[in-house]
């Protein structure tokens, strides 16, 4: 259809943007994987050297690194369940014809659109801190000592926040994806005396299964970099038991200048969110062609 | 069904939806809340709920402090900055692959779309190494390019999906109505063009607002945006509630109008089209 000369025009109209993104994706990866075979420590700057395998050796025997892979793997694996299970809830509450819905719903989605270190200090200092905050007075007025979030619960701290801040993002998509659910099959189950319960199992599920993977995917990639709530909050502590792969590698390049060293653990990272880019990718390129 | 049964199972619905909808959106009540308070009665325990002396007073020292203004104008610039920039790139590339698709659009698409797959912490050291050596770091031009670059992907995506449903006959028809191509673009793309373009720069200030990771280790002062400003507030020393309470209230405020306005193209946006 197009053609010879469009064609080209065309060519030419998104040559500038895949130029930038080549040299975007590819510079700083090539650049990534160099510095991961040297020992280069800024502070001892002019003695890089060739190390082969040493930081790759050294950081994935490092137990902080087992450390962080576990803190990240159920950072993720947590706010996942939560998100999603809360999110198809949610979703099938607010597809009720109830009074106020449009105003419920921007309540409900509100936390998606809050920056990270907002909703972060928000909570840690206004709701869960062990004396003023108002879980704390919660606890005391019920009978119970305040716990001390941060300091007795601190990955869980993180992921509650977390969750709250990704919750609106299934529900929102999920929600979406439930008002397409034709109107006509949810009349005619409900003609065949089909329960609730089986209705849900049958048809909503189904109906649910796609978008519901697409959530999983979009947040996975986002969850394993998690970083601003845990820089705010925590710090990665105590000891290493809120840091997460993100905040390993942050802390071996920014605060122990360690080049090689966070750049083998960067290139760690990419694989990980590779495995998971993938299956999206494909995900959606199906959805392209139809 | 009886009409009062589901007059009042409504009622009962519409409690639940509400009280969950309170639940959720309290964290965020609670500190507008706090921003009207003294620090004294932002510390008291029990908490108070409503009846606190209302003060403007936390939102004057923030704004009198000219750093918060300083921040609130580096997000501005990259926000908005980052998203312009990407849309010079973005709408003819869109457009081209929107309009007139070759065998190798679709492996574009996606492999610009694996772009934005990449972990930043995987690339964190050579950007600071390359920002530190050009004197990048801490400055808004780097910012907006570094940005506009992680962005890119999904401001062409979204204009895409947009841009393929502008339908192709009416330039056909503009065609023989006699329309030349200025004519053509001025009054039949462009104003079917326009929502798209509009949607996808809510969603991309929106994210650049937002953005957590580079800002936050690319910036200190100079072009610090108002998420590394709210992280200052972290320190053990600055127990500031009610002044975090209103620089934060102050921060959010406007892009939560921009998130409410565009959450059905939030949704297209970040799934990529792969939810409608």
């Amino acid at each position: 259809m197009s053609t010879r000369h469009t064609r080209v025009a065309g060519r030419l109209l998104v040559a500038p943007s895949v130029v930038l993104l080549f040299i975007w994706m590819i510079v700083p990866l090539a650049m990534t994987i160099y510095f991961s075979t040297l020992r280069y420590n800024l502070l001892s700057p002019g003695e890089e050297r060739f190390a082969g395998f040493e930081n790759y050796v050294y950081f994935l025997t490092d137990p902080a690194f087992k450390t962080a892979l576990l803190n990240t793997l159920l950072l993720v694996c947590s706010v996942l369940v939560i998100t999603i299970v809360g999110g198809t809830l949610l979703a099938l509450l607010f597809d009720q014809q109830v009074f106020g819905r449009s105003i419920a719903r921007l309540m409900v989605i509100a936390p998606f659109f809050v920056m990270p270190t907002v909703s972060a200090l928000v909570w840690k200092n206004l709701l869960m801190h062990p004396v003023s905050g108002l879980f704390a007075w919660i606890a005391t007025s019920l009978g119970f000592r305040p716990v001390d979030w941060f300091a007795d619960w601190p990955l869980l701290s993180v992921t509650v926040i977390v969750a709250w801040q990704w919750l609106p993002f299934a529900t929102l998509i999920l929600l979406t994806a439930l008002q397409s659910l034709d109107q006509e099959q949810k009349e005619a189950a409900e003609m065949d005396g089909a329960g609730a319960l089986s209705y849900f199992r049958y048809m909503v599920l189904p109906h649910l299964a796609r978008p519901i993977t697409v959530v999983i995917l979009i947040e996975t990639i986002f969850l394993l970099t998690i970083f601003a709530e845990i820089l705010v909050t925590t710090g990665g502590g105590p000891g290493l038991q809120t840091t997460n792969l993100a905040f390993l590698i942050y802390s071996q390049a920014l605060l122990q200048y360690d080049v090689g060293g966070a750049s083998a653990g960067g290139l760690v990272a990419v694989v990980l969110a590779n495995i998971v880019a993938f299956f999206f990718v494909r995900m959606v390129g199906k959805n392209l062609e139809a | 069904m009886p009409r009062t049964q589901t007059l009042s199972r409504k009622a009962i619905m519409t409690v639940l939806v509400w009280a969950v909808a309170f639940l959720i959106f309290f964290p965020i009540l609670w500190m507008v809340l706090t921003s009207f308070k003294t620090e004294l009665d932002a510390f008291s325990v029990p908490p108070k709920f409503l009846g606190f002396h209302w003060t403007l007073e936390n939102y004057s020292v923030v704004q009198t402090r000219s750093d918060y203004v300083h921040h609130a104008i580096n997000s501005i610039i990259l926000a908005g900055g980052s998203t312009l920039v990407a849309l010079v790139f973005a709408i003819p590339a869109a457009w081209a692959m929107a309009f007139s698709p070759t065998r190798r659009t679709r492996g574009t698409l996606l492999w610009m779309l694996s772009t934005k797959m990449m972990p930043p912490v995987g690339v964190l050291v050579p950007i600071y190494l390359i920002y530190r050596d050009a004197g990048l770091l801490d400055t808004r031009t780097g910012l907006v390019v570094l940005l506009c670059l992680a962005n890119l992907p999904i401001v062409i995506w979204m204009l895409f999906t947009y841009f393929k449903e502008i339908p192709k006959d009416i330039l056909e028809a503009a065609r023989m109505d006699g329309a030349t191509t200025a004519k053509e673009i001025v009054f039949v793309l462009a104003p079917m063009a326009v929502p798209g373009i509009a949607s996808t720069v809510l969603l991309n200030v929106i994210l650049a607002w937002n953005e957590a990771f580079w800002t936050l280790n690319l910036t200190t002062s100079d072009a610090a945006p108002l998420t590394t400003f709210i992280a200052s507030y972290s320190s053990p020393e600055g127990l500031f509630w009610a002044k975090l309470s209103a620089a934060s209230t102050l921060a959010i405020a406007p892009i939560l109008v921009l998130g409410w306005l565009s959450q059905r193209q939030l949704v297209r946006g970040l799934t990529f089209g792969a939810v409608k």
